[in-house]
């Protein structure tokens, strides 16, 4: 008998398939959350938590739409909710930042990693993400303002 | 506010003009940032993804097959 179960367009996707678009978008889950944390572990823990949540939200998504765009939401709201919760539980140390111990590897990489960082840092957040969605990741003006739920401004 | 953009204007007229060196230094200094963003941004997209994304998409997986069972709970 036919008939009795919805079609997955009826906004649940279809697991495997959704499944497999979340794997082709990875990397460009951990470059975005690279671009905003600076480093390679807080951001990889920041993709992996995004992947978990966009599983299971993914019946909010609405096929045929911008996943891509989509996942960058989650994450970059997830950022900001983490980053509220680190402010609130621990002042940011400096010094005991730079006494963490690192392989040389990770070193030149954060080292290099961290001009960019640092200068993103001093942009407010609007001109920050807009250069990192818009410059880096290719976005249309309009996705990026629709990941930032702000206005295009002009 | 006529006779400060008066001056502006005369200002603009001269090289040594101190809002346009300093606009054109932060836009400099932006495309410098973002030339460094997106070297940054296309490197970690090509990188391998990391062995432990794919075991977190493997348990997903898991999940789901407990999930897709017919007697589960549906709320």
């Amino acid at each position: 008998m036919t008939g009795q179960h919805q079609t997955p367009s009826s906004g649940q996707q279809d697991s495997p398939e959704f499944k497999s678009e979340l794997l082709a978008l990875i990397p460009f889950l951990r470059a975005f959350a690279r671009s905003l944390t600076g480093n390679q572990d807080a951001a990889d823990d920041l993709a992996q938590e995004t992947l978990v949540k966009a599983w299971q939200s993914r019946s909010t998504f609405t096929p045929g739409t911008n996943l891509k765009a989509w996942l960058f939401t989650i994450l970059r709201n997830q950022f900001y909710s983490d980053r509220r919760r680190a402010w609130r539980q621990t002042p940011w140390d400096q010094d005991a930042a730079e006494r963490l111990p690192g392989t040389s590897q990770d070193q030149a990489w954060s080292a290099d990693l961290s001009d960019t960082a640092r200068a993103l840092r001093q942009l407010p957040d609007e001109q920050r993400e807009a250069l990192i969605l818009v410059g880096a990741g290719g976005f249309s003006y309009a996705d990026a303002a629709a990941i930032c739920h702000c206005a295009v401004a002009l | 506010m006529s006779g400060v953009r008066a001056q502006r204007t005369e200002n603009l007229t001269k090289d040594d003009d101190p809002d346009r060196d300093k606009t054109r230094g932060i836009r400099a200094r932006q495309r410098a940032i973002g030339r460094e963003l997106r070297r940054m941004y296309d490197g970690v997209v090509s990188e391998a993804v990391p062995d432990e994304f794919l075991d977190l998409l493997r348990q997903i997986d898991d999940a789901d097959d407990a999930g897709d069972k017919p007697a589960e709970k549906k709320s």
